[in-house]
């Protein structure tokens, strides 16, 4: 067979390869074919019969989604015959359709509505009485209304492979088809939101969003997700200051139209009453609201105090904050406080595994890897629920190239359903349960390893060399919380790492040291909770915190900052892949400040000059100076990814070794800032379970 | 769940009878199979078929609802189903569907509270030639009248 066929559609002479649809064959020539249930990446369905062509010799019209372009084939788009059929199709869709545009939320953004513009009859012959079914709320994210519902089956298909749950069905037919959810009256799902993003038309709606709002009265912005390391983009829609929702439509970053139920809904946080909005200080062991130059004040004068004193400093850093907050943070720290006291809660060991892959180009896979390689091993993690995206990354490359998945995990988990094959250890065997696998990886032509916490220190040089020896080309990637949990470790928040993983002089204290630390004077807490888990040793120290909300840790603080949240502020995240995204203010919320503009006014208080505190300004410094991070800044400004580089070079390990104990959050906890998402707390799966298979 | 022997040795070669990796083509023979040994299709049955099959017990589901000779509540004894499609309907099928219903005091889809009737409305059988037709359990009856439809209800009746 040719590696190439020729055809003709509308009278243009069209080349494709063997095999490709005729729905995707003309596109080449500009041709649109109208289509419902067709939906790249999914299964065909041809369920619609929007597609119809007329292809010379065939007698009947052609259902264009399920065709293979053939050599020498005549096809006809725009005859009388096809236009005719498209108009008996939308209306035939209409028949039942109660056409309540005017109140819809997909109006304005309707596939339907689209379809009828462009190809429909303008009136209905139906005079008959329209069948009516009640609205049904199947769960607090997924509402369902029959009556608009086209049968497309494009949800049951997003949640059977997309999702692997298979959580929605049909019944019946004709007329009285029906959607259904698994638990026959209500969902028990990821409660992603996929299948009511990719509804064509307004039958499946949201909780969050619906009723709110029309799609022309937002302006919409495309940020970086804050509540994983996946680093999914999400685009906010936003009316008034006011984050009304979030999808990814237009597939704009690395995880196409992917969101899980945190990218997409949980940015209500923004908005939770909750939120701190004015500066506090403790005036006679109260929190009280104060001005932001008080509050400046008051710590300025209190870290002069005890930097002259020679006292202690501690400085916990966050995992969501951006790179140019976070290399800013450590500048101060080490320029300003004169210490390397400084931490952030640690998920994952990359210095461990940046070390160990040394000098190695290509051996840190990207998030298209999890889609493209041909074999993915998974140890130590329950991706589905930890890492939302990567999971859906590795059931579309199971799905579509037919990748062989390998899991070793303590216990059942979702990817067990499409592994090749599976192993359980109990803790402290991870690396011996591998050699049950060993033969079956060696036969892959090539690997990606993703491992969480439970690799970790030596263990991680004995996975590369298990990697090694398997004589297969191997990639890694070390799995982390949150949204720039791999920043913090990049920008040097580490006792004994500065930026880009260069030992510093003397190693300082790390989280666990400071806060056990009896005669630390002074503790700085950026966007973190470490007192959710932990006691202070030390009986009086200066605490300052900047959050969001009055965390543990802020109600010990003798100063508070309001912070702007992600969403609220520019800069740029990495993802647990390295890859760089920029973040895009949507909103933002009276009395806070993101916390460069707080650390550049401490810094101006206390009289020390670290330079301009502008995210661009302080990018150029990190792309100029940070290993790796000199990376092409087109892809960052146009909303891509760029992956960073590989170090070449040891990373010397830290002088004591602690252990490292990620957060495992679920599809439904998003650490501290879980709790205020009303859209996390009011779903029924709350908050999910870890090593549960489902 | 287990069944019969002779139902487990019908299910062992349905799956094998089709190509490898189609053995959901099995679904629904086998809860037609299963149905007439248990009664009805329950809740365990379909977790059953969708494990023997390979399939989601969602998709299952979605079988039952579209395969109206698949229930999920009991029948009777003698399942008389009555049809009203158009050849039917032209040759009185209407009104036999009528009488059945007043002969046996259920409506559709329902059982006489001795369990020996259920009766059901359903779509064309495939007998047209002889229609109007009842089909009842397995057996069709053609040409059927609402006398002959009662001579029927009798015998079955006397059977037991
Ligand atoms: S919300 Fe997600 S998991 Fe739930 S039914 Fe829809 S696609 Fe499936
Ligand atoms: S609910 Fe929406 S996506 Fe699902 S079948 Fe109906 S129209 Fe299609
Ligand atoms: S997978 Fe992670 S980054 Fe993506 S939407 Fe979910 S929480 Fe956000
Ligand atoms: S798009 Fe071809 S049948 Fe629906
Ligand atoms: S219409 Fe009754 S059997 Fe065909």
């Amino acid at each position: 067979m040719s590696d190439i066929v020729h055809l003709t559609v509308d009278g243009k002479a069209i080349e494709a390869p063997p095999g490709t649809l005729l729905i995707n064959a003309v596109k080449r020539a500009g041709i649109e074919i109208p289509a419902f249930c067709y939906y790249d990446g999914l299964k065909l369905q041809a369920a619609c019969r929007m597609c119809l062509v007329e292809v010379e010799k065939t007698p009947k019209l052609q259902v264009a989604c399920t065709l293979p372009v053939a050599e020498g084939m005549v096809v006809h788009t725009d005859t009388p015959t096809v236009h005719e059929a498209r108009k008996g199709m939308v209306e035939f869709l209409l028949t039942n359709h109660p056409l309540d545009c005017p109140v819809c939320d997909k109006g304005g953004e309707c596939e339907l509505q689209d379809m009828t513009f462009r190809y429909g009859f303008g009136e209905s012959r139906f005079l008959e009485q329209k069948q009516h079914i009640d609205e049904k709320q199947w769960s607090a994210v997924v509402y369902f209304d029959r009556p608009r519902c086209i049968n497309c089956y494009r949800c049951i298909r997003v949640c059977d492979e997309g999702m692997g749950l298979t959580a929605l069905g049909i019944t019946n037919r004709g007329v009285l088809a029906e959607i259904i959810p698994n638990e026959h009256d209500h969902l028990n799902c990821d409660e992603c939101g996929m299948c009511i993003d990719i509804c064509p038309v307004g039958a499946l709606t949201s909780g969050m969003y619906r009723y709110k709002t029309r799609p022309w009265e937002m302006k919409h912005v495309g940020t970086i997700c804050t509540h994983c390391s996946n680093g999914c983009k999400t685009t906010l829609g936003v009316r008034n200051d006011e984050i009304i929702r979030g999808n990814n439509r237009d597939r704009s970053g690395l995880n196409g139209e992917f969101l899980c139920i945190k990218g997409r809904y949980a940015f209500d946080f923004t908005h939770h009453a909750e939120r701190l909005q004015s500066p506090l200080v403790r005036r006679n062991g109260k929190l009280e609201a104060a001005s932001w130059s008080e509050a400046l004040a008051e710590v300025a004068k209190n870290w002069t105090a005890i930097k002259q004193r020679g006292g202690r400093f501690g400085v916990i850093g966050s995992t969501r904050t951006t790179n140019e907050e976070n290399f800013f943070l450590q500048k101060f720290a080490r320029q300003v406080l004169g210490t390397n006291n400084i931490d952030h809660h640690r998920s994952g060991d990359v210095p461990t595994l940046l070390d160990a892959l040394s000098g190695r180009t290509d051996a840190l896979a990207t998030t298209a890897d999890f889609y493209e390689r041909k074999a993915v091993l998974i140890v130590g993690a329950d991706l589905s629920q930890e890492q939302p995206f990567l999971a859906w990354q590795v059931r579309a490359n199971v799905r579509h190239h037919n990748a062989h998945i390998y899991v070793a995990t303590p216990g059942p988990v979702r990817e067990d359903r499409v592994a090749a094959a599976s192993v359980r250890y109990q803790e402290g065997g991870e690396l011996a349960s591998l050699e049950n696998l060993r033969e079956k990886l060696r036969a892959e032509p090539e690997l990606v390893v993703a491992f969480g916490d439970a690799i970790q220190g030596d263990a991680v040089r004995q996975l590369v060399n298990f990697g090694d020896s398997l004589g297969v080309p191997v990639k890694y990637v070390a799995l982390l919380d949150y949204s720039n949990s791999r920043g913090a470790l990049d920008m040097g928040l580490l006792p004994h790492l500065g930026p880009g993983y260069h030992a510093v002089d003397t190693p300082g204290m790390s989280l666990a040291a400071m806060l056990a630390d009896e005669s630390l004077d002074a503790l700085w807490v950026v966007g973190a909770n470490p007192l959710g888990r932990h006691v202070l040793a030390a009986s009086k120290p200066f605490v300052v915190v900047q959050d969001l909300f009055l965390t543990d840790t802020a109600e010990h603080a003798a100063v508070v900052f309001p912070a702007a949240s992600a969403y609220e502020k520019s800069g740029t995240v990495t993802n647990l892949c390295g890859e760089v995204q920029r973040l895009e203010a949507a909103i933002k919320v009276a009395g806070t400040k993101p916390d460069l503009e707080i650390f550049g006014l401490l810094a101006r208080e206390m009289g020390a000059n670290l330079g301009i505190w502008q995210a661009s300004k302080i990018f150029e410094e990190i792309r100029g100076s940070v290993r790796g991070y000199n990376i092409p800044l087109p892809i960052l400004t146009t909303g891509g990814a760029a992956q960073t580089a590989a170090l070449n070079g040891h990373v010397p390990a830290p002088p004591r070794a602690e252990r490292i104990q990620a957060a495992h959050n679920t599809l439904f906890t998003s650490g501290s800032l879980g709790q205020f998402s009303r859209t996390l707390q009011v779903v029924l799966e709350a908050p999910g379970a870890l090593y549960q298979g489902r | 769940m287990t069944f019969s022997p002779a139902l487990e040795a019908r299910f062992a070669k349905l799956l094998t009878i089709y190509p490898e990796g189609r053995q959901r083509s099995a679904v629904v023979p086998m809860l037609m199979y299963a149905q007439d040994e248990v009664g009805c299709v329950t809740r365990e049955l379909v977790e059953e078929v969708a494990r023997r099959c390979g399939v989601q017990p969602m998709q299952v589901d979605e079988v039952i609802g579209y395969y109206s000779m698949l229930h999920t509540k009991p029948l009777g004894k003698y399942h008389i189903q009555v049809c009203t499609n158009i050849s039917c309907l032209l040759t009185g099928g209407e009104e036999l569907y009528e009488h059945a219903k007043k002969t046996l005091g259920i409506g559709n889809k329902e059982v006489t509270p001795d369990g020996l009737f259920s009766l059901e409305e359903v779509e064309c059988m495939g007998a047209c030639s002889w229609a109007p037709a009842v089909e009842v359990n397995y057996d069709f009856h053609h040409h059927v009248t609402c006398e002959k439809l009662d001579r029927l209800i009798e015998d079955l009746r006397k059977l037991k």
